[in-house]
């Protein structure tokens, strides 16, 4: 009996299978998701206190004009015009009627609430799908509220992760350089801001050159470059204390100190005898460790984020390339071969991706290939741009362009550039002065 | 002597003062940056959930005891049937019919979508000069019927109704019209599985009954976080694009369909 079953179960099943219509959908929409960032609720209390703390009428507004400009701003959201609301936020941060978002074609639906509690600001937001109609998440968080601005950034990047399945990269800053007066003598100081180009603050006082200051990927050092006496020498600033120390003198020309992925380390070039090789120095115990032993000229070393390799660029086979190796300076391998120049390698955050600038027929070239050196893209390119530093998701790149000066030596000016993978989203970042030397932050809060 | 000692040691000491103020790295103050606040996000999703108003709030709960009392009350027959091994078994047929009735009360949406497809084939057969004749000739009804399927029916579906698939020309049209609904979650990690496979029970005007994610178990799999944000972006390309662009005839080819969204190729670009 039960193989009579078995043999027509064995005879039926492929009709089954065959009767089921299966169509492959293998393409989609790139175009921006829709969103509607309703303004946080705030109720007449917590309004009052807030504007008497805070010098801002409706902070709940405020926050969500936060949100939405870092959604725009990251090219894969197109948050819709608040005038075409139906809902009040008030009510809509309890139970949004769908359908009345869905006629505003919104796929999905930010709403919140801000309260002033014991002298804090209370948060509460919560993203929903339109068009299932169901709550997607809903989270809640307390600060203080000098810290409003932040605020909107982490709604930002909970609701980018929970709609991109990535890590955002909102909650964070971008050190830089920067730059004033003719470009025979430029001031250059250090300088930290807001990644949305807010709180801009200088953290030298320009009397001396400073240069290529880089972030640590684990928390909120800095690793950078200045000129004392004409002597290259490399410091660590601890953002949250603000104390900086001296990590030590070099000789030679000295280039780009970064740190390793466990922020225990510093990678550096500099020349000895006249020869530029790549060094570690362990930030613990200051011991210099040579990696490199070439007679070219092997400079800007960056680690993979696993810190088993290590990518820098070289003239070892006549014109500057990009190669990689395992962090003991074993296994050197070429991994650039298209035509014109590479420099300043840097490993992505997720590892999969080398971003670079390359110099080919006079202009220069943003691009990104992957680790094995294939599927070189070029991102943007321009009359002078370098520098790419990743954003902690590894999905936008931040960079500087110089402009050309005319034939008396005017119109000068350097600039911060974003520009995320496909290419498509490149943005200005909008700086007090004159910029250079991008570094951007891993998240202030995870 | 002692003069030029203390006006020596003023001069060293004013000499040490200006050098130290010199000295970047000695002369360097702390920076003044706002602290970074640490933040601890907290779940309030069970908070969502809005009470029900005092009075629908009565209403549900005077239900749900009516649920609990029917459950009790039919709970008793069940143990009387355990009881009761040796009774006698209702012929077949008869426990057939009682599965129809009871099926029928289960699930009046389903007989009613069927009735309708019968009128609506009616409708269009009342129409037919041929099945007219056939009426009158019953002989030719067999004929009749079969005559007007070839009629309407064109190569493309004939090949398919062989094969139970949908035409190429169809396929790209529900294809094209989903390409335009589906917004792909750019930060997925295209080295990963990106495939979701989704099942739909279709109506015939194309509007969605029923939609199933075929690996669901694989959503809360860890580090498969990623499988989700996917899942939905497809769930919501679906139901954005409702109802599908499904072909006018042959229903019963396609009210089950499966749609398997693959983002790789769109990713890795």
């Amino acid at each position: 009996m039960l193989l009579r079953y078995l043999l027509l179960l064995f005879v039926l099943l492929p009709f089954k299978v065959f009767a089921l219509v299966e169509v492959d959908i293998t393409r989609g929409n790139l175009s921006p998701l829709p969103v509607a960032v309703s303004p946080l609720a705030i109720d007449e209390y917590s309004k009052k206190n807030f504007k008497e703390v805070l010098e801002k009428e409706d902070l709940g507004s405020e926050i969500s004009s936060i949100v939405e400009n870092n959604l725009r701003q990251s090219g894969l959201f197109n948050p819709l015009n608040k005038n075409a609301f139906l809902q009040k936020p008030e009510i809509a941060n309890l139970k949004p009627r769908f359908e009345d978002w869905n006629l505003i074609n919104a796929q999905a639906l930010i709403t919140g609430k801000v309260t002033f509690v014991d002298e804090k600001l209370r948060v509460e937001f919560r993203l929903w799908d339109v068009l299932g109609g169901k709550e997607m998440m809903a989270l809640a968080f307390t600060t203080v509220p000098s810290n409003w601005r932040r605020v909107g950034h982490i709604i930002t990047d909970k609701v980018y992760e929970r709609l991109t399945g990535e890590k955002g990269y909102f909650d964070t800053r971008i050190i830089y350089v920067s730059e004033k007066g003719p470009k025979t003598n430029r001031i250059k100081k250090l300088a930290i801001m807001d990644q949305d180009g807010f709180n801009n603050k200088y953290l030298t006082l320009g009397n001396e050159l400073v240069l290529t200051p880089r972030f640590s990927p684990t928390n909120q050092m800095v690793t950078y470059l200045s000129y004392f006496r004409n002597l290259p020498r490399v410091y660590l600033l601890d953002i949250e204390t603000g104390m900086q120390e001296v990590v030590g003198d070099f000789p030679g020309m000295t280039f780009a100190p970064r740190f390793s992925p466990d922020g225990k380390k510093i990678i550096m070039s500099f020349a000895e005898n006249g020869n530029s090789d790549i060094y570690t120095m362990d930030l613990e115990n200051r011991i210099v460790e040579r990696i490199t032993n070439h007679p070219s000229i092997d400079t800007s070393p960056s680690f993979s984020p696993d810190g088993k390799k290590i990518t820098f660029n070289s003239d070892r086979s006549k014109y500057q390339q990009i190669y990689i190796m395992d962090s003991n300076g074993k296994n050197v391998k070429r991994i650039s071969f298209g035509k014109g120049l590479y420099g300043t390698p840097v490993w992505s955050p997720r590892g999969d991706l080398i971003a670079f600038t390359k110099l080919h027929k006079g202009k220069f070239y943003i691009g990104v290939m992957r680790t094995d050196g294939t599927g070189e893209r070029l991102l943007t390119e321009n009359f002078y741009q370098e520098a790419p530093s990743w954003s902690p998701n590894g999905r936008v790149l931040i960079f500087y362009r110089e402009t050309k000066t005319n034939s008396k030596g005017e119109g000068f000016s350097a600039k911060l550039w974003s520009i995320d993978l496909t290419g498509y989203n490149e943005k200005m970042v909008d700086t007090e002065t004159d910029a250079s030397d991008p570094s951007w932050s891993s998240l202030l809060s995870n | 002597m002692n003069r030029n000692i203390v006006i020596s040691f003023g001069l060293h000491t004013l000499l040490v003062i200006i050098t130290a103020m010199s000295l970047p790295f000695l002369s360097k103050k702390p920076i003044d940056l706002p602290p970074i606040v640490s933040v601890e996000l907290i779940q309030i999703t069970d908070k969502t959930n809005i009470p029900f108003a005092p009075k629908a709030k009565k209403i549900i709960e005077k239900v749900k005891e009516k649920e609990k009392k029917l459950v009790s009350e039919q709970a008793p027959p069940k143990k009387v049937k355990k009881e009761k091994p040796d009774a006698v078994p209702l012929p077949d047929k008869k426990i057939e019919k009682v599965k129809e009735m009871k099926d029928k009360k289960q699930n009046p949406e389903k007989i009613e979508t069927e009735v309708k497809q019968v009128s609506e084939f009616e409708k269009k057969e009342l129409f037919d000069t041929n099945s007219i004749a056939a009426l009158i000739d019953k002989s030719k009804v067999e004929s009749a019927e079969t005559s007007t399927k070839l009629d309407k029916i064109t190569q493309d579906q004939d090949k398919n109704i062989d094969f139970g698939g949908l035409s190429l020309s169809e396929e790209d049209a529900l294809k094209a019209q989903i390409f335009g609904c589906w917004s792909i979650p750019l930060g997925l990690p295209y080295n990963e599985n990106l495939l979701v496979r989704i099942k739909l029970q279709l109506k015939p005007d194309g509007s969605i009954i029923r939609s199933e994610i075929l690996d669901h178990a694989r959503m809360n799999k860890p580090g498969q976080g990623f499988y989700k944000v996917l899942a939905e972006s497809a769930l919501r390309a679906i139901k954005l694009c409702q109802p599908l662009r499904v072909p006018t005839k042959g229903y019963e080819r396609w009210k089950e369909l499966q749609l398997n969204f693959d983002a790789r190729e769109m990713l890795e670009g």
